[in-house]
């Protein structure tokens, strides 16, 4: 009886799933967020059986009760958190709350299958980072000078890099945690937020002449601190996210086909002065030749999306343990494993639409600092998703970043929140000015 | 304030810009969707049946009896069955005849032969729903698909008798499908004794019976590799069959001294009795006139130095010929000797194309995947791999191989009932010792609309026309006398 529950739930999940993410497009077709609020429920209804099934299948896979405890417990918060942004911010997009949701109960499934006592931290991280962000939006709204202290986050970024460059410890070569007070904070996923606005500050308040260097020496610095930590992911995601902005604020098209050309050119550079990412390039290219050393993540990851299939083994029917990282860098992987790959590609849909989401509202503004802080948490939030997706399916070699909301990881998951939360602020903010002014939305 | 916002003076929409970068991320998701999608419809496979993936082969295993493989015509060679205890046991009913071709399956020791290339298909049950449903409510295992594979039983004995207990190779392909007919190489083992013969076979380097000769045996080419040789020569010269060569038993070309087979004189010599005869002194003085670089790339073509389209676990042929190769090194390897090693099942692969105009056919050794009911899972179509040589190569080639058979080194593969046969011996010398060598032959018959190419290596067999040659006559009696 378990083994038909296991096979014919995977069915029920991909076709949840398959809803749900056809359903986050489906909602561009209606203008007013009132037309809207069915589908939403639609989206709570799946995204409520899809966690139901999954914790069931885990629980009777393995009869510890101790599961159903913590699906209890989580499903509460989540659906408090939709309650929640619903009577705290009535104009928040409950679609990027809905999303918000849904890749955290993924995370949260896949985290209690791979390892539950990681899956409890993660949860206790994210409920402390949601207690945090959901203030956000109301300071956003309140501290509407943000833009003028461009200098002090600047400052701010390039020195907790720097701090953590100088005093951490290295772990495989890369530095990249700093221990305060027992927790390990990973610099970079915080200087990520702290960048954008920076950049942002320095494209919209400084002076024409100046502000095109000046962004472009800010942004040089922090992605040379990252690559002399070792941390080549997030100076991938930095350097993109600067050649974005810088596009977008200037509308010049030499910048961004010059920032690419860069990228490419220091691409290149990187891969004649390090050995490491030539070794990274040569597991890319062939994993199964180096299956012995460098090429066996990537060769196991490849091993459990393939034997997946497009249906999937089922839940805890496969081997995702096999996977070094599985947890954190190779989340996907297990995802495709045990829920199938067509599962994997709604999963990829639903980010897509959170992207797509914080596109539009960039939008929508008018004020060139908001938009800019739009599109660089676009930017951010987007390229993520495509190297860590893209990285565990060959696609492109691996870089090593999250999953966001879907990883394990503390920094991970509390930064993924926090942006989220500020998107929904800039969302909030342009919707009530636009309401004032038009009483329309686009 | 120092700074004044500056849109305000100039307004910048900016929304252009947002858009198209909003496409170029959509494009790259749709890129990596599809590249998902065409990853596991197509590419997956050979990680799937990697041995390094053998954990969820086994997960799979504890709940699915492993299919069962027949033969083309629907014979057991592979089944599962319970020993006295309930125990699955993996049997082979024919024991050795397939040891290599559907090699074996064990849980300590790994798997080989088409039973690792299908080792997930194996593991897959396509049976009928209900069927499925069934046996999960009642606690069964369900029952794997079946693999119709698509060796001959027949052509498998002709070549596994004809070899007999010498160490080689024999290999029979259909060439206008590509399908492996029969594959034997030996020593071999008993697959259904696997586990209790482990330590003994693997241990055993002197024999290696583990060793799949057919596809990871590398060999040299010896006299065989003229016919690439041929080939070359062939398209560098608009008028080959011009060409004339007094033979004296040896060829000195700088430092080099190239032997006849035990240093006889062939006399006066065009190309055909140059191959047919398989003289060793003209075709070094051949080599000596090629275009180096042009030599180099006719091999590549063949598909030396690279991955073949075997079924089966195989090693790559190598050869060194390029525009910067030395004279010296040029003619050993004209002749099949220096360093240029080559797989019998490759040597198959280029007779193979020159007997179907040039055109070499995907290698099969799968029909069809059936469910456990025989219902159609999966027919696999033959393939063209790629083309090998042009027509009027691969018919002028045919003219010399015939040659061969007619009044050269092959005449034991005169006289032939229902009919004619055309092909290339080669004798190797693989040591110190130059009176040893390997026996090679590969051909194709019949002459007019070749339907199949059989491959014969026999490891110190002496002499290609004596040895190899009969065990292919055996091969060819079996497939035209039925």
């Amino acid at each position: 009886m378990v083994l038909i529950f296991s096979v014919f739930s995977k069915y029920i999940l991909t076709f949840l799933i398959a809803v749900y993410s056809i359903q986050c497009f489906s909602v561009f077709r209606h203008r007013e967020e009132k037309e809207r609020d069915g589908i939403y429920l639609w989206q709570n209804i799946a995204m409520s059986l899809i966690y139901l099934i999954s914790f069931l299948t885990l629980y009777l896979n393995t009869k510890d009760a101790d599961l159903l405890n913590f699906y209890g417990l989580t499903q509460l918060i989540l659906w408090a958190v939709i309650l929640l942004y619903r009577f705290m911010y009535p104009e928040a997009s409950k679609l990027l709350v809905n999303n918000m949701c849904m890749l955290m109960s993924i995370g949260f499934v896949i985290l209690a299958r791979l390892n539950f006592a990681k899956a409890k931290k993660q949860f206790i991280v994210a409920l402390i980072s949601i207690g945090m962000a959901i203030v956000i939006p109301y300071i956003l709204k309140k501290f509407k000078r943000l833009r003028r202290f461009y200098i002090l986050l600047a400052a701010a970024g390039i020195g907790a890099l720097v701090f953590v460059l100088v005093f951490s410890t290295a772990i495989n070569g890369s530095k990249l945690n700093i221990k305060i007070g027992g927790v390990s904070f990973q610099a970079s996923e915080f200087v990520k937020i702290i960048f954008v606005f920076s950049m942002a500050g320095i494209l919209t308040c400084m002076k024409s002449k100046y502000r095109v260097l000046t962004a472009t020496i800010v942004a040089g610095i922090h992605v040379l601190l990252l690559v002399a930590s070792k941390d080549l992911g997030s100076a991938i995601i930095f350097f993109i996210v600067y050649v974005i902005m810088l596009f977008v604020a200037t509308g010049n098209l030499l910048y961004f086909i010059g920032g690419l050309l860069g990228a490419a050119v220091s691409s290149a550079a990187g891969f004649e002065l390090f050995s490491h990412v030539r070794v990274r390039v040569e597991a890319w290219r062939d994993p199964l030749s180096n299956i012995d050393n460098s090429g066996y993540q990537i060769a196991q990851s490849l091993f459990a999306i393939g034997t997946g299939g497009f249906t999937g083994l089922g839940l805890t029917e496969g081997a995702p343990e096999r996977i070094p990282v599985v947890e954190a860098d190779f989340i996907f992987a297990a995802i495709s494993e045990e829920f199938g790959v067509l599962f994997g590609i709604c999963l990829i849909l639903i980010c897509v639409s959170c992207f797509v989401m914080f596109m539009n509202i960039a939008m929508r503004f008018n004020d060139m600092f908001y938009k800019l802080v739009a599109v660089g948490l676009a930017a951010t939030y987007g390229f993520q998703v495509f190297l860590t997706i893209g990285g565990v399916t060959k696609f492109i070699p691996l870089t090593g970043v999250t999953l966001p909301l879907v990883s394990y990881g503390s920094n991970s998951i509390m930064v993924s929140l926090i942006m989220f939360s500020v998107i929904q602020g800039l969302y909030i903010s342009v919707r009530s000015s636009n309401d004032s002014n038009e009483g329309s939305e686009v | 304030m120092i700074f004044k916002r500056k849109n305000k003076e100039k307004p910048i929409k900016a929304n252009r810009e947002i858009m198209t970068i909003t496409c170029i991320f959509a494009a790259l998701f749709i890129a990596l969707i599809g590249y998902i999608a065409y990853f596991t419809a197509f590419k997956s496979d050979v990680f799937i049946n990697n041995t390094y993936n053998n954990k969820r082969a086994g997960l799979l295993a504890e709940k699915i009896v492993r299919g069962k493989i027949l033969s083309r015509d629907g014979n057991l060679l592979a089944v599962t069955g319970e020993d006295g205890e309930g125990n699955e046991i993996r049997n082979y009913p024919y024991g050795n005849l397939f040891a290599h071709a559907v090699g074996f399956y064990s849980k300590d020791n790994g798997t080989i032969g088409i039973e690792a290339v299908t080792n997930f298909k194996l593991l897959t049950s396509n049976d009928i729903i209900t069927e499925r449903l069934s046996n999960d409510v009642n606690g069964r295992k369900n029952g794997g698909d079946t693999i119709i594979s698509t060796l001959d039983i027949g052509m498998q004995e002709a070549a596994f008798n004809a070899l007999g207990d010498r160490k080689g190779a024999v290999i029979a392909t259909d060439v206008t499908t590509g399908e492996i007919l029969a594959l034997v190489s030996k020593p071999d083992f008993d697959p259904n004794h696997i586990d209790e013969i482990w330590d003994l076979v693997n241990e055993d380097k002197d024999n290696s019976p583990l060793l799949n000769r057919a596809c990871q045996g590398l060999y040299p080419p010896g006299s065989t590799f003229k016919i690439v040789t041929a080939l070359e020569y062939i398209k560098e010269n608009p008028d080959p069959y011009g060409y004339e060569f007094d033979c004296t038993g040896s060829f000195e070309y700088e430092d080099v001294k190239i032997n006849c087979y035990h240093g006889q004189p062939h006399g006066h010599l065009d190309l055909g009795s140059s191959f047919a005869r398989s003289c060793n002194s003209s075709f070094a003085n051949i080599s000596s006139m090629l275009d180096r670089k042009s030599f180099g790339e006719t091999c590549d073509t063949l598909l030396f130095n690279t991955d073949i389209p075997c079924p089966y676990s195989f090693k790559q042929s190598g050869i060194d010929i390029s525009g910067d190769s030395d004279a010296a090194d040029v003619i050993q390897a004209g002749i099949g000797q220096g360093k240029t090693q080559i797989t019998p099942i490759h040597m198959n692969m280029i007779t193979s194309a020159i007997a179907n105009d040039g055109i070499l056919m995907k290698p099969m050794a799968i029909l069809e995947i059936k469910n456990i009911r025989g219902g159609l899972v999966k027919h696999y179509d033959k393939k063209e791999y790629a083309r090998l040589m042009s027509i009027d190569e691969a018919h002028a080639l045919k003219d010399l191989m015939r040659g061969v058979i007619t009044n050269g080194t092959g005449s034991r593969l005169k006289d032939t009932n229902g009919y004619e046969a055309a092909g290339k011996t080669g004798s190797a010398e693989y040591s110190k010792d130059k009176t040893k060598s390997h026996a090679w032959f590969t051909g194709f018959a019949p002459l007019d609309s070749p339907k199949i190419a059989v491959t014969v290596i026999v490891e110190g067999g002496g002499s290609g026309g004596e040895t190899a040659v009969p065990i292919a006559r055996t091969v060819f009696d079996e497939y035209f006398q039925r």
